[in-house]
């Protein structure tokens, strides 16, 4: 099939979520009034209070759409696949779009409907979800919704905001709630919503060629790595009082089996979960059944999965992402000679099996070879 | 051999049809060009256009824009504005008997019937197509998890025809026996107005982005797969039971617009490279139109009287086929 001139160069999509409060709008009109050169189309839920300065501006009404294919996690935001479809048959009006959603809003949807409506997949691509935290208020959120905390857990970027309002003690409690809902995501402190942009945008988040390379929680693991201590930013030790440098028991790498999951967080009122799992080269043969039916029946359960696997035989380095039941691999690029070939899979969600996960993972190990 | 006049627009083509036998293209950007004899633009929508459809009936070219408005003309030189609501985008247009008029804007479907003032009917859900029946009592509305029946004369409840998923633009067949709807999941949905029965119509690779019924109502062209499908609806039953005919078959490319012959059971097939086949229904007899192009072919419209074919393309790529050459 011959792919369109657009297809070669597909927007980028940045996704802004938060509470009512948290500062989206300001981010946004920081976005928008910096000398960039770069021309935005805005989508938005509503004009609010606080006007947006900017050309193009697309009032759309939050609209869950579900698919009628017996999946009730395969839900699409109906209103974003024809505003964006219509933004997009016009060349050169703008170079990128901005997604601001409301404070109530499911960004599951959101982000799918970048993976399964094929128009829209086929125009765009979604760079990053990038969630607004009110550091003074978000305790209270997280009683109240569910959404504040999907918010988070589902977030590439999370911008702590509002910090001029918290001591450093609130805010360091806030910010360790935060890790402990997503491990994953890059974290800023600001105030009024300002930031470098670069942190915010061209994150590439869901792109495979970058999954989990400017991953905070894997970066960190590389750091540890060369004093022989490897081991996953969420296992039970607690990283989020502590210096790093101080892991205080000491536990060895022994290949596949090693595996960390907070199956129950420490943070009251939270209910998401990170499950990170390690191990050595996989068997394609047994890995892709067990991830298939793994995200068909878990679907439901799992926010985001992200992982870099290292099969037996293979001289590159296989990249996963998914959302829900929709996961997506590829090839990345050959491992280098300096890495040690791991397997890395990374999940978020609700109501995960920690052991589950890890013997399922631990069972597609490749066959040791014997020894020539 | 046809002959091409070629033609090159710097958008988007959404529609493409004969104005007082004149070609036209509605592009994206919101203009109408005229290229033949004298290039000539005419601005429907400041701004850009989201939905232009050929009005059959009234023999005009309807449109909706992101300036909220619905504008018609019908020969190209002038455009009427017949409704504006303000900056909200119009994101369906539909043409009925007697100059009725019907557009869509988020959750509100409107009726512009002669010598009745501008009809609301709201919706719970985003309304993403509608449709008037032939003898233009009814219009019928898309939206999620089905499609509304409404007597806009009158202020009767709709009837509501239910089925689970997203509907997204609704046709009725030109008896007027059956409604039917493309859907957001690769399918097609029908009902017989009768009695709702239901029909499903699915196996499509892609999404149904383009539809066309052909001279008697025999068949419901329709793009979405390496073919072009057509439901047979001659029957009581409709497609019910029924394989479809496939024409124009190709293994490397997708058909991305169909347009039945005005007259003869024929039909002009476009696809994702640029390709256009004319094909017989009878004996699958294919014809090559147009050998490709840079992008998908988008809109294409016969003229009544059956000899040229203007088309469309994604990228602004147009022309008028001449058949005879």
């Amino acid at each position: 099939m011959s792919e369109t001139a657009s297809a070669a160069n597909p927007i980028p999509v940045t996704v802004l979520t938060g509470y009512l409060g948290s500062g989206k709008t300001t981010l946004l009109n920081r976005i928008l009034s910096e000398d960039h050169g770069r021309k935005y189309a805005v989508i938005v839920n509503e004009f609010g209070e606080i006007g947006i300065d900017n050309d193009l501006i697309v009032e759309s009404d939050e609209e869950i759409y579900e698919m009628n294919n017996g999946c009730v996690c395969c839900t699409v935001r109906g209103d974003l696949v024809r505003v964006v479809e219509g933004l997009t048959r016009r060349k050169g009006r703008f170079d990128a779009i901005l997604v601001e959603t409301t404070g109530l809003a499911d960004p599951v949807p959101v982000a799918q409907t970048f993976f399964m409506d094929e128009d829209v997949r086929a125009k765009t691509q979604l760079d990053a979800v990038v969630a607004l935290v009110d550091a003074k208020h978000l305790p209270l959120r997280l009683k109240d919704s569910r959404e504040a905390e999907d918010q988070i857990a589902f977030a590439d970027v999370v911008l702590l905001n509002k910090t001029d309002l918290v001591t450093a003690e609130e805010l360091a409690k806030v910010e360790a709630t935060v890790r402990a809902i997503n491990p994953h995501a890059v974290i800023h402190r600001t105030e009024r919503a300002s930031i470098d942009l670069a942190k915010v945008l061209g994150q590439g988040a869901f792109d495979l060629n970058r999954v989990l390379d400017d991953d905070p929680a894997f970066l960190e693991e590389a750091a540890h790595a060369h004093d022989d201590h490897v081991c996953g930013p969420d296992c039970d030790h607690d990283h989020h009082h502590h210096d790093h440098a101080h892991h205080g028991h000491d536990h060895s790498h022994h290949g596949h089996d090693h595996a960390h999951g907070d199956a129950v967080s420490p943070i009251h009122d939270v209910t998401v979960t990170s499950i990170s799992l390690r191990g050595g080269p996989l068997d394609p043969k047994k890995f892709f059944p067990w991830i298939q039916a793994l995200t068909q029946e878990q679907g439901p359960n799992i926010l985001r999965l992200k992982g870099i696997i290292a099969f037996d035989d293979d001289p590159d380095r296989y990249v996963v992402q998914g959302v829900h039941m929709i996961i997506e691999g590829d090839h990345q690029r050959p491992w280098r000679d300096d890495e040690a070939k791991l397997s890395r899979l990374v999940f978020i969600g609700r109501q995960l099996d920690a052991e589950e996960l890890e013997a399922g993972f631990a069972a597609c190990a490749a066959k040791v070879k014997a020894p020539a | 051999m046809p002959s091409i006049a070629a033609y090159e627009f710097a958008d988007f083509v959404e529609t493409a049809c004969f104005l007082k036998d004149r070609p036209a293209f509605a592009l994206a950007d919101g203009t109408l060009r005229l290229p033949a004899g004298g290039e000539k633009a005419l601005t429907l929508h400041e701004g850009g256009l989201l939905a232009a459809v050929y009005d059959g009936f009234g023999r005009r070219l309807l449109s909706g824009g992101e300036d909220g408005r619905v504008v018609s003309t019908s020969d190209g030189e002038s455009a009427e504005e017949l409704a504006s609501i303000g900056r909200k985008w119009i994101g369906a247009v539909a043409g009925g008997p007697n100059g009725a008029v019907g557009f869509a804007s988020g959750r509100s479907a409107y009726v512009l019937a002669a010598k009745s003032p501008l009809k609301e009917l709201a919706h719970p859900r985003t309304v993403e197509g509608l449709a008037f029946s032939p003898k233009g009592l009814r219009v019928a509305t898309a939206h999620y998890d089905g499609a509304s029946l409404f007597f806009p004369a009158t202020d009767a409840v709709p009837t509501m025809l239910g089925w689970k998923g997203a509907h997204l633009d609704a046709s009725f067949s030109p008896d007027g026996r059956f409604l039917v709807t493309i859907m957001q999941e690769n399918a097609l949905h029908g009902w017989r107005v009768d009695d709702g029965k239901h029909m499903r119509m699915t196996g499509y690779p892609a999404k149904v982005k383009d539809w066309s019924w052909s001279a008697k109502g025999k068949f419901l062209a329709t793009s979405g797969a390496p073919a072009a499908i057509l439901w047979p609806f001659s029957g009581k039953d409709g497609p019910m039971g029924k394989a479809p005919l496939e024409l124009g078959t190709r293994g490397d490319s997708m058909v991305t617009a169909v347009a039945c012959h005005p007259a003869e059971d024929m039909l002009a097939i476009g696809y994702q490279d640029g390709m256009i086949l004319a094909v017989r229904f009878a004996d699958s007899k294919e014809a090559l139109l147009r050998r490709g192009g840079a992008s998908p072919v988008r809109t294409m419209a016969w003229h009544g009287a059956g000899g040229l074919l203007a088309f469309g393309a994604e990228n602004g790529e147009a022309g008028v086929v001449d058949i005879a050459g």
